[in-house]
């Protein structure tokens, strides 16, 4: 079964009494380390998708499920646990506690998962070292670089060991040699076997992924997707 | 759920730290409520501590009688007065007493006109006996103190408060200095030892006369008033020599059945009985006075948690992405609430110890200042309490917040 399975997925929100479709119709499946892109214009519905897609979210209507799991069902507290185990998150603007070192940063997640100081601290420090910033880990997000602070934040996504790192529009705050080092770990990673989600705008960094998927209108199901040869295609509206 | 209560402490912390300035200023209200009730329990109990022991010094078996009237009997224009006939028939008639001694003053004249050559002074005259070192805990520190021979002669003599030999300018040593009172030459024999100050007033400015003396200054016509100080044989006997006063002093002041005494036969427990019900009185008021300030405090609290509760909207929704609960982030900034009150209770609580020993040590002859541990737990606990109370709702107000909207906030 594939690890993202998404079946006629509908989202729609009330907009002064109006109800606006955010998202008509998806059917998405990913299988375990694969490499996509979710590419889309503006109103697209890319970022519905993405918060559906991290469970931060439920669809309105369709079947979803994570590694297995019906999301829909789920309330809110299991869907904490979710986003906490499966998801790994990379904001756009990093969303790290600047009042902390990186390494603490880089613990958090796992203080919802009730693992103990030392263990955080091991752990937290294995995942600096495999975005190379183990020499930064004493650092406070303003001491460091953008790259260096979205480095920090994949880290964070990267400790608890998801299922899926879930990124929005990860370089859009880089300058372009950072955005070149970050993308650059995300092939690592994938390499690695990490199952890796890009949301992006951007054609170049879309091009890193192995697999694109366009939304228009709310909706993966037009032609535009540009599937790789050994996918089976979509079906057709 | 301890570890949740840790790790929330942990992150109240380097949040309080990361805004110190701030957090000290939102829990000033906290500091200056718990510093002032902190200084006013540790004066009233260092005060208690020394009148009890004070009181205790003088043993449990001895007895003080005086005049008493209830506010009602002031009110209605009644006065009362303990004569010596009353000292008398309690001399005469009580038994089990082993010392009597009268503090007298003539009534209406209980402050004289003092001189001494050129000067002169108004002090206040009281007429006892030699008993009264005993009964008082005091001594002469110079010359010697009046004998039963000058009671027994009505002797033209006194001693002086040190006050009151230091206002007459009299020599270190006034012992054969003659001074004048009402026309009559008294004869210094002593000066007492030093008493002090007690809330600004002198304790030493004052002329004490042979009871028998006094009488005879004052005249037939002087109306004596009298307190009685006096000393049992045995403790187990106070309440029957009570009893028995009792029974003699409303006969001999002609009060029927029903009638209140115009009296009242203490002992140094119900003094200090009586200071203790004063003292817990003093501390409710204050009290009640801080629990406003505390109020005051625990709304600063809860407006700070408000801005940082909005300030930090994109930090939660983050939060929750990385997994955070509901339960997790609002015990997150309850902690956090809590955190902050109890840091201004312990500020506040050093600050009130710091007063009261500043206190304590600035005014002469004030005991000692004493934290009993229940107040600095009452006051930590209780503004750990605050916190919460006013932390609720900024806190539910975090937990509830979407994590989609939380994240878009800007």
């Amino acid at each position: 079964m594939a690890l993202i399975d998404m079946n006629g997925i509908r989202k729609v929100y009330a907009v002064g009494g109006e109800e606006v479709a955010a998202l008509r119709d998806v059917t998405l499946a990913i299988e375990a380390n694969e490499y996509v892109a979710i590419v889309g214009s503006s109103g697209s519905g890319k970022s519905t998708l993405m918060n559906i897609l991290g469970c931060l979210d439920k669809p309105s209507a369709g079947t979803y499920r994570l590694n297995g799991q019906d999301v829909a069902q789920l309330n809110e507290l299991q869907l904490a646990g979710i986003r906490n185990r499966e998801v790994g998150f990379v904001f756009q603007s990093f969303n790290l506690l600047s009042r902390v070192t990186a390494l603490r940063n880089v613990m958090q997640p796992l203080v919802y998962r009730g693992i103990g100081l030392q263990e955080r601290r091991t752990a937290a420090t294995e995942a600096l070292d495999r975005v190379g910033l183990s020499d930064r880990a004493q650092h406070r997000p303003n001491q460091l670089s953008g790259g260096q602070r979205q480095r920090v934040a994949i880290a964070r996504a990267l400790v608890t060991s998801p299922s899926i790192l879930l990124a929005d529009e990860p370089t859009g705050n880089l300058d372009s040699a950072s955005t070149r080092q970050v993308m650059d770990l995300f092939d690592e990673l994938h390499a690695g076997g990490q199952t890796v989600i890009v949301v992006t705008h951007e054609a170049d960094i879309a091009a890193h992924c192995r697999r694109i998927v366009e939304l228009v209108d709310g909706t993966n199901q037009a032609p535009a997707e540009q599937a790789p040869a050994e996918l089976a295609p979509m079906e057709k509206e | 759920m301890m570890f949740m209560l840790l790790e929330s402490f942990r992150s109240a912390w380097e949040s309080i730290a990361a805004h110190a300035f701030r957090s000290c200023l939102t829990t000033l209200g906290i500091t200056i409520g718990v510093s002032s009730v902190v200084t006013v329990i540790a004066l009233m109990q260092g005060l208690q501590t020394s009148i009890v022991s004070e009181y205790e010094e003088l043993g449990g078996n001895s007895l003080s009688v005086s005049a008493y009237l209830t506010v009602d009997d002031i009110l209605k224009g009644k006065t009362a007065r303990l004569t010596p006939e009353d000292l008398d028939l309690i001399a005469r008639q009580v038994e089990g007493i082993t010392s009597i001694t009268p503090l007298a003053v003539i009534e209406g004249q209980s402050f004289v006109e003092i001189r001494a050559g050129s000067q002169a002074t108004w002090a206040l005259m009281q007429g006892t006996t030699h008993s009264y070192l005993d009964v008082q805990g005091t001594f002469p520190a110079l010359g010697r103190f009046l004998s039963p021979t000058d009671e027994l002669r009505r002797r033209h003599v006194c001693v002086l408060g040190e006050q009151t030999r230091k206002t007459l300018g009299l020599p270190e040593d006034p012992v054969g200095e003659y001074l004048q009172i009402g026309g009559e030459w008294l004869k210094v024999v002593g000066v007492m030892e030093e008493r002090g100050g007690l809330f600004g007033a002198s304790q030493d400015d004052f002329v004490l006369l042979p009871y028998s003396t006094l009488r005879r200054l004052g005249g037939m016509q002087a109306e004596i008033n009298i307190t009685i100080s006096l000393t049992v044989a045995d403790t187990v006997e106070r309440d029957a020599v009570t009893a028995r006063i009792r029974s003699l002093l409303r006969h001999a002041h002609g009060l029927k059945p029903g009638e209140a005494d115009d009296f009242q036969v203490t002992s140094p427990d119900q003094l200090g009985d009586a200071f203790n019900r004063i003292g817990k009185m003093l501390t409710s008021v204050v009290a009640g006075i801080v629990s406003i300030s505390l109020l005051v405090g625990g709304i600063g609290i809860m407006n700070i948690m408000l801005v940082s509760v909005t300030e930090r909207t994109r930090e939660i929704g983050t939060l929750k992405a990385l997994g955070a609960t509901r339960r997790q982030i609002l015990l997150q900034f309850l902690t956090e609430a809590a955190a902050l009150s109890m840091l201004g209770g312990v500020i506040g609580l050093l600050m009130g110890y710091g007063v009261a020993v500043a206190i304590a040590t600035l005014l002469p002859d004030f005991p000692d200042a004493v934290i009993p541990f229940w107040s600095a737990a009452l006051a930590i606990g209780f503004s750990a309490l605050v916190g919460i109370v006013f932390g609720i709702m900024p806190a539910a107000k975090a937990a509830d917040l979407h994590p989609i909207e939380a994240l878009r906030y800007e």
